[in-house]
C-alpha cells in the first residue's frame, strides 16, 4: 500500500529555521548566512564589512568551524560579540546548531549578526538556518569556474562577494566568465568586486547590505 | 557530503509519515533528488541501512527519482537537462546566455507500507 508524503526531506530543520527566524525578527536582527569554501575570506569579509558599517549598527558573529576557536578569537579582539560552533565534522551548519548558539549571544544588542558556515561549497546550500539573507564568499585565487561547479551553492545566494579582486589578474581569472556562471543559475543576486587587503569595492558591497536590513 | 543529514531526514520523515498511518512496516521510500544537490544515491543508501535498523523502515528499499536541472538558451531557446559541472555554452548554438532552473528538489514523495490486517 502507497501512502503519499510529498515532504521536504529536511522539514524538521526548516522547522527550527522558522523558529530562528522568529527570534530574529523578535529583536530586530538582521542575519546573514555567510557561505564559501575554506580560505575565500569570510572572517576578513565580516571584519571588513563590521569597521565599515554606519555608525550605531552593533555586528554579532557566529562562527562555524569543524574545530578550532581562531576565528572566533579574531572576531572577538575586535570587541564583536562571537559565538563558536564547532561541528565536530559536520560538514555544514544547520538551523538547530544556530538555535543553540543564539541563547548565548545578546541579540538584543545586535542588528546585524553575520552566521560564518563551515568553509564547503557544496553542503550548506540545503541548509536554511533562519537567516535573512545567504551571501556566497568566492575568491579569485579558487578559479572563474566555481559557480559551473557548484551551481546549487551559486543558485541559493542573495548576493555573490568575488574577494581578493587584488591578486586577480595573477591567476588570470576570468571576471566575465565568472558572471555569467553566476547569472546562468541566478539572475537576481549581485555580484560585488572586492579586496578585504585594500579594501577596495566595498563600499558597494556594504551599501547593499546596508539597504537589505530593517531600518 | 552532507548525505548524513540528508538520510537522518528521509528516515525521520517517513517513520512519521509510517506512524501516522497506524505503524505499519515500511518496504520502500520513494524520493525525489534534484541533480544540484550534491546527493549520491548509493551513499545515502548506505546510511539508511545502518540508521534504519531496529526501526519500521529496516530493510526497506530507497527508489530514487532524479529531478534534472533545465538549461534554457536565451539566444536560440534550446532546451536540455545538465549535470554539474555546468557547461559555460548552449550545446547547440554556442551562446553563453543560459539559464538553469530546477534541480534543487529533496523530497520524500511517498511510502510503501505492508498492508495491516
Amino acid at each position: 500500500m502507497r501512502i503519499p508524503v510529498v515532504r521536504n526531506i529536511l522539514s524538521a530543520n526548516d522547522q527550527v529555521a522558522q523558529e530562528n527566524r522568529a527570534a530574529f525578527a523578535a529583536t530586530r536582527t538582521f542575519a546573514i548566512n555567510l557561505m564559501a569554501s575554506p580560505g575565500a575570506g569570510k572572517t576578513s569579509l565580516i571584519l571588513a564589512t563590521a569597521a565599515r558599517l554606519p555608525a550605531g549598527v552593533r555586528p554579532g558573529v557566529i562562527e562555524g568551524d569543524l574545530a578550532s576557536r581562531i576565528d572566533a578569537e579574531k572576531v572577538a579582539e575586535h570587541g564583536i560579540p562571537v559565538v563558536q560552533i564547532n561541528t565536530g565534522g559536520n560538514c555544514h551548519l544547520d538551523a538547530p546548531m544556530i538555535r543553540s548558539a543564539l541563547a548565548e549571544l545578546p541579540l538584543a544588542e545586535i542588528d546585524l549578526l553575520f552566521i560564518e558556515n563551515v568553509g564547503n561549497l557544496v553542503c550548506p546550500a540545503e541548509f536554511d538556518l533562519g537567516a535573512n539573507r545567504a551571501v556566497v564568499v568566492a575568491s579569485t585565487p579558487e578559479g572563474h569556474d566555481k559557480p559551473y561547479k557548484y551551481p546549487g551553492m551559486f543558485a541559493a545566494a542573495d548576493a555573490v562577494v568575488l574577494n581578493k579582486s587584488d591578486v586577480m589578474a595573477v591567476f588570470d581569472f576570468d571576471l566575465d566568465f565568472f558572471r555569467r556562471g553566476v547569472a546562468m543559475v541566478n539572475q537576481k543576486a549581485p555580484v560585488f568586486v572586492v579586496s578585504c587587503r585594500t579594501g577596495a569595492g566595498l563600499a558597494a558591497w556594504v551599501e547593499w547590505l546596508s539597504d537589505q536590513w530593517y531600518t | 557530503m552532507h548525505e548524513l543529514a540528508v538520510t537522518e531526514g528521509i528516515l525521520k520523515v517517513a517513520l512519521e509519515a509510517a506512524a501516522q498511518a497506524g505503524g505499519p512496516r515500511i518496504h520502500a521510500i520513494d524520493l525525489v533528488i534534484g541533480d544540484l544537490s550534491g546527493m549520491v544515491d548509493d551513499s545515502i543508501q548506505f546510511y539508511f541501512d545502518i540508521l534504519s535498523r531496529d526501526t519500521a523502515a529496516a530493510g526497506a528499499t530507497l527508489r530514487f527519482r532524479r529531478e534534472p536541472a533545465n538549461v534554457t538558451c536565451q539566444e536560440c531557446a534550446a532546451h536540455y537537462t545538465a549535470q554539474p559541472p555546468l557547461m559555460p555554452l548552449c550545446t547547440r548554438c554556442g551562446s553563453a546566455q543560459l539559464r538553469v532552473i530546477g534541480g534543487r528538489e529533496l523530497r520524500v514523495e511517498s511510502i510503501e507500507v505492508e498492508e495491516q490486517p
